[in-house]
């Protein structure tokens, strides 16, 4: 990137001032916070083995929740994201399991049953002038009925058996479920996805003209229009990554567990809102950062966790995370304020 | 010098409704050809037919020598003719430079955005239009009103606009930021653009204008050139001289031939009656 002359106005303590005004800010003062807390309070959570299973935890929601940021500040929500991680794997566990199609084959008919899906809820969000919120609950609703009834149709159950005996069951599983051993930790294939989702989408948000056109169309959609920049087409694409983000959600759970269940996602819609929120998205669009959803998501995985290791109830988990969502809400109107005004 | 646009006894009809009959007009490169005219006065049927949003039922519309009829703003566009918009086409949260490429961003390989290019034009080119920005990197809705109109204008100019047609860009503003976008408009004038600025303010129009277009109801009250008109006939043609004086009466016999407001309003008529 080449240098910006500086301009002997803007203070040099200007760098500080900066970083404070990032949408991700909040999320990271708790996220120490909540990893200070319960490091002192328990003797478990910070060790390997502790972190390996909140890490895990936080992986497969941060996914989500990087994804439906992005789709956030472009100023939409999809509420099917939840029941979209169960509906890919148990595609790809009934057409493999019941239906003996290759497992590879099996997983790419997913992808796009997903993307399809995804694009479904773009074009009937941009043509109908609908609230996504209900286009997307609609969804949500028909995959979750899809997920109950024709999977126990199909096999009778509702969670996939024998996904192991699969043929070629160790290749995926290597790409989505396999484990390394770092400091006596177990780190699963998920955290290294979740870290690679949120370097992508953090990039495609501030260096290219895609994440350009993304806070513009969710910041002042009419505006964004009138200079040309193409609507429709980055709000599709939108609801097509969350719903892809589903599906790599989908493969993580299926091949790490080796099983998914009928109600897999269902009702964790609203906490990768939650992420993304106390990570800094703006409800109306606009604003926000997919570091600052990774880290609501991490934010969600050490509370989860710690609340074992602590040995409370874990309901309160619920608790907390209202708190957190109304005190982030707060934060961020106070931060948008601030960022707003002229210095 | 050749005209950019002639306007030859335009019209524009919805239906059975006569929005803008028999108006003429040219701009010049270079000039500022001011539109002025009270609201419903047509000021919006004609930009919209300049800028090429709505098509024009009677008359000529001649851009370089050539008879156009726009069926759509793009034409107008690619023509080199730009509008600023009331509400200006930003958005409020984005930084400045990113607002000013938007729709437009210059990218390198692997499509990354070409930030230090796009923040250095934008603070040189702003700095063109005489606006210093301490740090594009601000939200746009930071700025002051006359600043962002002032971002829409310099972002029109560097995409290749030749003609600007500003929808009443002092409207919402005070008297300093409308001195200060009337400032900006003179520097567009001199960087050689024709200059559309529709107003409701003679007092506006009249130090930047070249050229007076007034409208009343959706009629052409005349098109002058500065040489030929003052700022108090100017202002008296927009009011309408008989309707002030008709006004100066009324409120002297409601206020008293003594009330300074009153007194104010019929000197300020004698003075145009002996120009």
């Amino acid at each position: 990137m080449t240098a910006v002359a500086a301009d002997e106005r803007v203070a040099s303590g200007g760098a500080l001032g900066r970083v404070l005004k990032r949408p991700e800010v909040g999320a990271l003062v708790a996220a120490i916070a909540v990893f200070v807390f319960f490091a002192v309070a328990t003797d478990t959570f910070a060790t390997a083995s502790g972190a390996s299973t909140w890490l895990r935890s936080a992986s497969t929601i941060g996914i989500m929740a990087v994804a439906v940021a992005l789709l956030m500040i472009g100023g939409e929500f999809d509420l099917s994201a939840g029941a979209m991680t169960g509906f890919t794997g148990l595609a790809v566990g009934v057409m493999t399991t019941q239906w003996g199609l290759n497992i590879w084959a099996a997983m790419l008919v997913s992808l796009v049953l997903a993307l399809a899906v995804g694009f479904l809820n773009g074009l009937l969000v941009m043509r109908t002038g609908l609230p996504s919120f209900i286009v997307t609950l609609g969804t949500f609703f028909v995959l979750q009925g899809i997920d109950l009834a024709a999977v126990k149709a199909i096999i009778g159950q509702v969670a996939i058996q024998g996904m192991a005996n699969v043929p070629f069951y160790s290749q995926p599983h290597a790409v989505f479920g396999s484990a390394a051993t770092v400091a006596g930790g177990r780190i699963y294939a998920s955290v290294f996805w979740w870290i690679l989702v949120t370097a992508v989408a953090t990039w495609v948000l501030l260096k290219t003209r895609v994440g350009n056109w993304i806070f513009a169309v969710g910041g002042a959609q009419t505006s964004a229009r009138q200079v040309g920049v193409p609507v429709a087409r980055t709000k599709i694409g939108l609801f097509m990554t969350s719903a892809g983000a589903g599906w790599l959600v989908g493969m993580l759970l299926l091949f790490t567990t080796s099983t998914v269940q009928s109600n897999t996602g269902v009702g964790q819609e609203f906490i990768y809102i939650i992420c993304a929120v106390v990570g800094g998205c703006l409800l109306t669009g606009g604003y926000g950062s997919a570091v600052g959803a990774a880290l609501g998501a991490l934010i969600y995985g050490m509370t989860n966790q710690g609340i074992v290791y602590a040995g409370w109830d874990n309901n309160w988990l619920k608790a907390f995370l209202g708190v957190m969502l109304l005190g982030a809400v707060l934060l961020n109107e106070a931060v948008r304020r601030r960022a707003e005004r002229s210095r | 010098m050749s005209a950019l646009i002639e306007v030859d006894g335009i019209g524009k009809r919805y239906g059975n409704i006569i929005a803008l009959a028999d108006v003429s007009t040219s701009v010049h490169p270079g000039e500022v050809t001011c539109v002025l005219g009270d609201n419903g006065a047509g000021k919006s049927t004609f930009i919209k037919i300049l800028s090429g949003a709505h098509a024009h039922s009677d008359g000529r519309l001649v851009v370089d020598g050539e008879e156009r009829h726009f069926s759509s703003p793009r034409e107008a566009l690619n023509l080199g003719i730009a509008t600023v918009y009331q509400d200006l086409a930003v958005v409020p949260l984005m930084p400045v430079w990113r607002n000013f490429f938007l729709g437009s961003e210059p990218t390198k390989r692997f499509g990354r955005l070409d930030t230090g290019l796009m923040k250095k034009t934008t603070k040189s080119e702003l700095a063109a239009m005489g606006i210093d920005l301490r740090d594009v990197d601000q939200p746009i809705g930071t700025l002051s009103g006359g600043e962002r109109q002032c971002v829409a204008i310099a972002r029109a100019v560097y995409f290749g606009a030749r003609v600007l047609i500003l929808d009443e860009p002092t409207a919402a503003l005070g008297v300093k930021q409308s001195g200060v976008v009337l400032r900006y408009i003179a520097r567009a004038r001199d960087r050689g653009l024709g200059v559309v600025f529709i107003t409701h303010n003679p007092h506006h129009a009249y130090p930047v204008g070249d050229r007076f277009m007034l409208l009343r109801r959706g009629r052409s009250m005349g098109d002058h050139p500065k040489s030929e008109i003052t700022l108090p006939e100017l202002t008296a043609l927009m009011a309408g001289g008989a309707e002030l004086e008709a006004l100066s009466h009324e409120l002297a016999a409601e206020l008293g031939q003594d009330s300074a407001v009153a007194q104010e309003l019929s000197s300020e008529v004698s003075e145009l009656k002996t120009k």
